[in-house]
């Protein structure tokens, strides 16, 4: 629990719940606008925590946005803020469907509506890619090919050959794992001469 | 009893949803048309694309729905939460394991090596999002030059206000919503 804030329930509560009301499109929407709020702007959470987190979001089941709620809440309060935060998220999607589902003919036929949608998917669409573009920088400021080699791989694998993101997410961890060991062996050696 | 039967309808949809958003698709499908009475077959396409235009997650925009149609808003209640529960006890579970343990050499290696592949799987997104902005579909047209020019004008006006000034994204999708009315209203009179 970092920058001990005096009411963290409150400020969870209405970061994800206005982060909720945000996130069209749905699955990793809402890990930019989380990761500009809670590590940009609040500084709760830290850069490579972030990316953590998204992963254990990705792979567990269910929807990325509730599961990537739990684990910042969880993070920041324990139980009860991840539960604050589940309802932060949950609420938004709640109330905006029963209010659309009494007219949702009228809605889905709605000409303004639909200009304000396809308008802000293309925002929605800069958002990622602005977060793409600083998380590359990151991985390029490491100076070292492996994590590029895999960054481009599983890009690969993912997008051109449709690979199965938690079989890609358990592959580059085992990676992962290897480098290490390689790494630590090295070091041992170095000492040891 | 309806109650438990769509707490139990899409606590299976919740748990069997991996890797979210347009994974849950054919469970819901297969939940609320299939094995359920709950909703015809456009009815089902219709949720799908309110889901799509309307902010959360779809599991959650459709267990509202559904549960609406079929036992009003405590319906809607229920559903939701079935949908989220086995989110609930498996990450917070996940979490605590990763905070226990994050600090291990090998856990950190592990996680070093996920952390490319996770900028990758967000990218892989954000070009799929994007196709469908430009091009109104979700796979790549064949023909690369029939594109929307104002998508792609909203695109890259809110990706330079990101870059520029780093705004609030909040912001930045909140104007491209008021660029997508102005534009394609401009565009709808003078052409």
């Amino acid at each position: 629990m970092k920058k001990a804030n005096a009411n963290p329930y409150g400020q969870l509560f209405v970061s994800t719940f206005r982060l909720s009301a945000c996130t069209f499109g749905g699955g990793f929407v809402i890990i930019p606008l989380m990761r500009k709020r809670f590590v940009e702007e609040l500084g709760w959470i830290e850069e490579q925590e972030m990316m953590d987190l998204t992963a254990i979001a990705q792979s567990s089941p269910g929807a990325i946005a509730v599961n990537a709620s739990i684990l910042v809440g969880y993070h920041v309060a324990g139980i009860p803020g991840a539960l604050l935060t589940v309802l932060g998220t949950v609420l938004p999607p709640l109330i905006i469907i029963s209010v659309i589902s009494l007219f949702y003919q009228a809605f889905r036929d709605s000409a303004i509506v639909s200009m304000a949608m396809a308008g802000m998917l293309c925002g929605v669409a800069a958002v990622i890619f602005d977060v793409v573009i600083h998380m590359v920088k990151t991985v390029a400021r490491q100076k070292r090919i492996l994590p590029l080699l895999v960054l481009l791989g599983s890009f690969t694998a993912v997008r051109f050959f449709g690979v199965n993101i938690i079989l890609v997410i358990l592959v580059c961890g085992v990676i992962g794992a290897l480098d290490t060991c390689r790494q630590q062996k090295r070091s041992k050696e170095a000492k040891e001469e | 009893m309806i109650y438990l039967q769509l707490f139990w309808s899409f606590f299976q949809i919740g748990l069997f949803s991996i890797g979210g958003g347009y994974a849950a698709m054919p469970l819901i499908q297969n939940q609320v048309v299939d094995l359920h009475p709950w909703l015809t077959m456009t009815q089902f396409a219709d949720i799908m694309t309110i889901a799509e235009m309307t902010p959360g997650p779809i599991a959650i925009n459709s267990a509202t729905f559904v549960g609406i149609q079929v036992a009003g808003f405590p319906g809607a209640v229920v559903a939701t939460v079935g949908c989220v529960f086995p989110s609930c006890v498996i990450v917070m579970t996940l979490a605590y394991v990763y905070y226990r343990f994050r600090g291990l050499n090998l856990v950190q290696g592990i996680l070093a090596g996920i952390r490319p592949a996770v900028i990758a799987l967000i990218a892989s997104a954000g070009i799929s999002l994007l196709i469908l902005a430009i091009y109104g579909q979700r796979t790549l047209p064949e023909n690369l030059l029939g594109f929307d020019g104002m998508a792609v004008v909203i695109f890259l006006a809110a990706l330079f206000v990101l870059r520029k000034w780093k705004c609030s994204p909040l912001w930045v999708m909140a104007g491209s919503g008021a660029a997508g009315v102005l534009l394609y209203w401009l565009q709808g009179r003078l052409l």
